[in-house]
């Protein structure tokens, strides 16, 4: 093509560095727009770890009736609870923000996004970055490390591979719900809080044991929106648990195949949603 | 070489629109926001491109960003479809949505020109000249450190071309670039473009209802209408399309009854001073000595034809056309 | 002409159907994921906190009906009121010939109206047709009397739920960034209302704060007088307590509106 004699700097070819590049300087210059106002940034902060600590306090209440859930004991929901927390959270502070992409279809600003030389996904999900979201993240990190403490479980390299990996792909499989969510922001711009109802609701229901669920929803999680593979399945494994569907052994390992196929189909949707997006008149 | 930047054949787009009728009936009804549109712009040209509202002029803009999917036909910008090489295309180009900024909303003007350099990956002795040359063009100096919300619209729209040019695009698109400007401001700005155009040969297309931008910049216009180019060619060429005519002012002695000239027509009759239109290919002599010999008068003037009547009976006339 | 300002709050909110759609899933969804957790404790515990099973359940999808009713997860009519507050648009209001407090209950109450009709029968019905639910027993007499109570109770409740967020909106005009207290009135009012959990259920303290504080009236009273755990007397005196909390709540807000006032007047908004 004609422009082979552009310097790099003009050629603007896609590149996953140059996305992930521009998806940090956006978030840094959210920072520090947040960070100009630090009372309200320190009160939106705690006022999230406390939110998603309620959570817990539920949990805590039920746990004074009784000394299992579903035949889990205290520690070992915990672990769930900060599992799903943890990642849930993680997801959330880096592509949370996506969920506001309605109001920009809406009133037609995704036009400017359309225009620079970087995906849009990298902008968008950057865009009103949030960092009080650290609050879920902190507070579920610390009830994780507690239920660990209280676990007494006999670590091996495999299984303490199993929980980086559960962290990551965990995080992975919400983000892509997320994205694959707000795909639908293209098509339906009102409905989709729909979306919540895989997010923050599969993160609650993640947060108690699969035995406690009808056999139904919880095959549902494995072979439909794959939840399961965020915490359930490597914590049946970790934890030593008996697993409610039987399933085999190597399912608690699969979490990066699940992740994987997660990011392929969320990739397809979110192309889908840009390739149908059709501005507004003025 | 063949320096055909930009080339549309048969471009179309429709929008379904879905309305309301009644309690729980939708109805579907397709709008053809561009109806078939052939064109050419080639490299360092600046080119108008009107018509009235509604026309799809803004729905054109979008397709050649990659925003929109075109309907139908063949779009390309420097030889590559831009939907498809989206992300690559918009390296070379800018863009300014008059009613839109592409500016970060909540952040200082400064904040967003920094984010731009990340992003166009502008090398920084590159990205300081141009930035102290719109700055010093678009007299920007004050507002950098103002959150883009704050500004004016038309302390906005400064901003807006300045970060559409800081990577040196080889193509830029205007939609309505003057819109709320103040008389100095548009001046300001139209100066600016015509540097841009004459010093980097960075063709240049801009939609606007401000025909005097057109007049100052462009050589050549496209009118549309109804989604089809009703007008492609000069200045000068528009006059002879649109038929235009121009004016005798004449100023008698006393007042006097509407005068029938042939080769006129009267348009206008108030006391002792009345207006005739007359084609503005004839020539104005041998009607002014007509004149002379039969009336006794006080005054009389040519008035050339205004580019905003050509343009408006253009736009009267498509209507009826359709 | 607060009918007529209830009336079209109700149309209002009658278009945005497609949210309406989302919500009705999201509550239904959390509706089962509740129920199922009181499932595995009541198995374990049955009669616990001196709710049975149906009890619980029934409890679990009141809860999710009334979300959006009593407008826990926002402030329903009165995000507008914010919105004004904040852009200060409000000061055009303050100039009108209408009373402030009233205008607003009337435009809720509205929005209640509508999703009580969408947003809560619908999850309430799921429910239903999901878990065995109870629904008032007893004698023709009881039955009616239960579902008399409980009308009025709901209505106390979206009086006592709006004074609440009435108070919540009014801080923005002392507050820039009004998200910190939304937040803190969402965990005080699902928390201490009795919206996760029973107070029953709380260890004794934690009852006892929860017992004292308006939220309780917002959610858990309504919710017990529906499943009849109260006595004709005691009914009585829970609607009373409502009644109690609306008044002094409603009270409150006029003096903070009062003093707002006068800042519009004096700072200009
Ligand atoms: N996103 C959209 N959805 C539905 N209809 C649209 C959309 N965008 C444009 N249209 C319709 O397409 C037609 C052309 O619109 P367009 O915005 O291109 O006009 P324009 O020439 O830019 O007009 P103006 O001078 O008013 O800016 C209009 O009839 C408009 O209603
Ligand atoms: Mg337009």
């Amino acid at each position: 093509m004609a422009e082979t004699h552009l310097p790099l700097w003009r050629s603007g070819r896609w590149e996953p560095g140059h996305a992930l590049r521009c998806y940090g300087h956006i978030v840094r210059m959210w920072i520090r727009a947040a960070l100009a106002y630090p009372a309200s940034f320190w009160m939106t902060a705690v006022g999230n770890m406390l939110l998603s600590g309620l959570d817990f306090a539920v949990i805590a209440v039920m746990f004074l009736h009784t000394h299992a859930l579903g035949g889990w004991s205290l520690p070992q929901v915990a672990f769930l609870y900060g599992t799903s927390g943890l990642t849930l959270g993680l997801a959330d502070l880096l592509v949370g923000s996506m969920d506001q992409l309605g109001v920009r279809v809406r009133d037609g600003s995704v036009d400017t996004v359309l225009v620079r030389p970087v995906p849009a996904l990298a902008q968008i999900a950057g865009d009103r970055f949030a960092l009080r979201r650290l609050g879920r993240v902190t507070q579920s990190g610390a009830v994780l490390v507690w239920s660990v403490a209280h676990l007494h479980l006999d670590w091996t390299p495999l299984k303490a591979l199993l929980l980086v990996s559960l962290v990551i792909c965990g995080t992975v499989i919400f983000g892509s719900v997320f994205v694959g969510g707000s795909a639908f922001h293209f098509f339906m711009a009102d409905a989709a809080e729909v979306q919540n109802s895989f997010t923050y609701g599969g993160a609650t229901m993640l947060q108690y044991p699969p035995t406690i669920y009808a056999r139904d929803i919880v095959r549902g999680t494995v072979y439909g929106v794959p939840l399961a593979f965020v915490n359930w399945l490597p914590a049946l494994h970790l934890l030593g648990r008996p697993d409610p569907l039987g399933l085999p052994s190597w399912y608690a390992f699969a979490s990066p195949i699940a992740a994987l196929l997660c990011v392929v189909v969320a990739g397809l949707l979110w192309r889908t949603g840009i390739r149908s997006y059709r501005s507004t008149g003025s | 070489m063949d320096d055909a930047l930009i080339e549309v054949e048969g471009v179309t787009k429709s929008f379904v629109v879905r309305r309301r009728a009644g309690r729980f009936r939708r109805t579907r009804t397709v709008v053809d926001a561009v109806a078939g549109l052939d064109f050419t712009v080639r490299r360092g040209e600046m080119v108008g491109y009107i018509g009235p509202n509604g026309a799809g002029k803004s729905t054109t803009i979008k397709m050649l960003t990659g925003i929109l999917l075109p309907s139908s036909g063949r779009l390309r910008v420097a030889g590559a479809d831009p939907v498809r090489d989206r992300v690559r295309l918009a390296q070379r180009m800018g863009v300014v949505f008059g009613q839109r900024t592409t500016l970060w909303w909540d952040l200082p003007l400064r904040d967003s020109y920094e984010l731009a350099r990340r992003i166009y990956r502008i090398p920084d002795a590159t990205y300081t000249r141009n930035l102290a040359r719109c700055v010093e063009l678009l007299e920007l100096e004050d507002l950098l450190d103002v959150p883009v919300r704050q500004l004016s619209l038309g302390q906005r729209m400064r901003g807006d071309i300045a970060a559409a040019l800081l990577h040196e695009p080889e193509v830029l698109y205007l939609d309505e670039p003057t819109i709320g400007l103040d008389v100095v401001s548009k001046r300001r700005v139209r100066e600016f473009l015509a540097r841009v155009n004459a010093e980097r040969g960075t063709t240049v297309l801009l939609t606007t209802h401000d025909l005097t931008d057109i007049e100052q910049l462009c050589s050549r216009v496209m009118v549309i209408d109804h989604g089809r180019v009703v007008y492609d060619g000069g200045l000068d060429g528009l006059h002879e399309q649109g038929r235009s005519e121009r004016t005798l002012v004449v100023d008698l002695e006393r007042e006097q009854p509407p005068i029938e000239l042939p080769g006129t027509r009267l348009v206008r009759c108030e006391g002792t001073r009345q207006w005739l239109a007359f084609p503005a290919s004839a020539s104005a002599a041998p009607l002014v000595a007509a004149l002379a010999g039969r009336y006794a008068l006080r005054d009389l003037s040519v008035r050339e034809p205004e580019i905003e009547d050509v343009i408006a009976r253009m736009y009267g006339e498509a209507v009826v056309a359709v | 002409m607060y009918t007529a300002v209830c009336v079209r709050s109700f149309r209002r909110y009658a278009t945005y159907r497609a949210a309406t759609g989302a919500r009705v899933i999201t509550n239904t969804v959390f509706g089962f994921i509740i129920s199922y957790t009181y499932l595995a404790l009541w198995q374990v515990r049955p009669h616990l906190g001196g709710y049975d099973l149906s009890s619980a359940l029934t409890y679990v999808w009141i809860g999710q009906g009334l979300l959006s009713v009593a407008a826990l997860n926002d402030l329903g009519a009165l995000t507008d009121l914010q919105t004004r507050i904040s852009n200060g648009d409000v000061a055009v209001d303050l100039y009108r010939p209408v009373d402030q407090q009233a205008w607003w209950l009337a435009c809720d109450l509205g929005r209640a109206g509508y999703q009580l009709v969408a947003n809560a029968a619908i999850p309430m019905l799921v429910g239903a047709l999901a878990f065995h639910l109870r629904v008032p027993q007893g004698s023709g007499w009881a039955v009616a009397a239960c579902w008399s109570a409980s009308a009025l109770a709901l209505v106390l409740a979206l009086v006592v739920g709006y004074a609440i967020r009435y108070l919540v909106a009014l801080t923005a005009f002392w507050l820039l960034d009004v998200r910190g207290v939304q937040l803190v009135y969402f965990l005080a009012c699902s928390f201490f209302g009795g919206f996760f959990l029973p107070v029953t259920l709380f260890p004794p303290v934690l009852e006892a704060i929860a017992r004292a504080l308006p939220f309780v009236a917002v959610f858990q009273v309504p919710a017990d007088v529906f499943l009849q755990r109260y006595d004709a007397a005691g009914t009585l005196a829970a609607l009373g307590l409502q009644l109690v909390w609306a008044v002094v709540l409603l009270g409150i807000g006029r003096l903070v509106q009062g003093r707002a006032v006068l800042k519009v007047v004096v700072q200009g908004g």
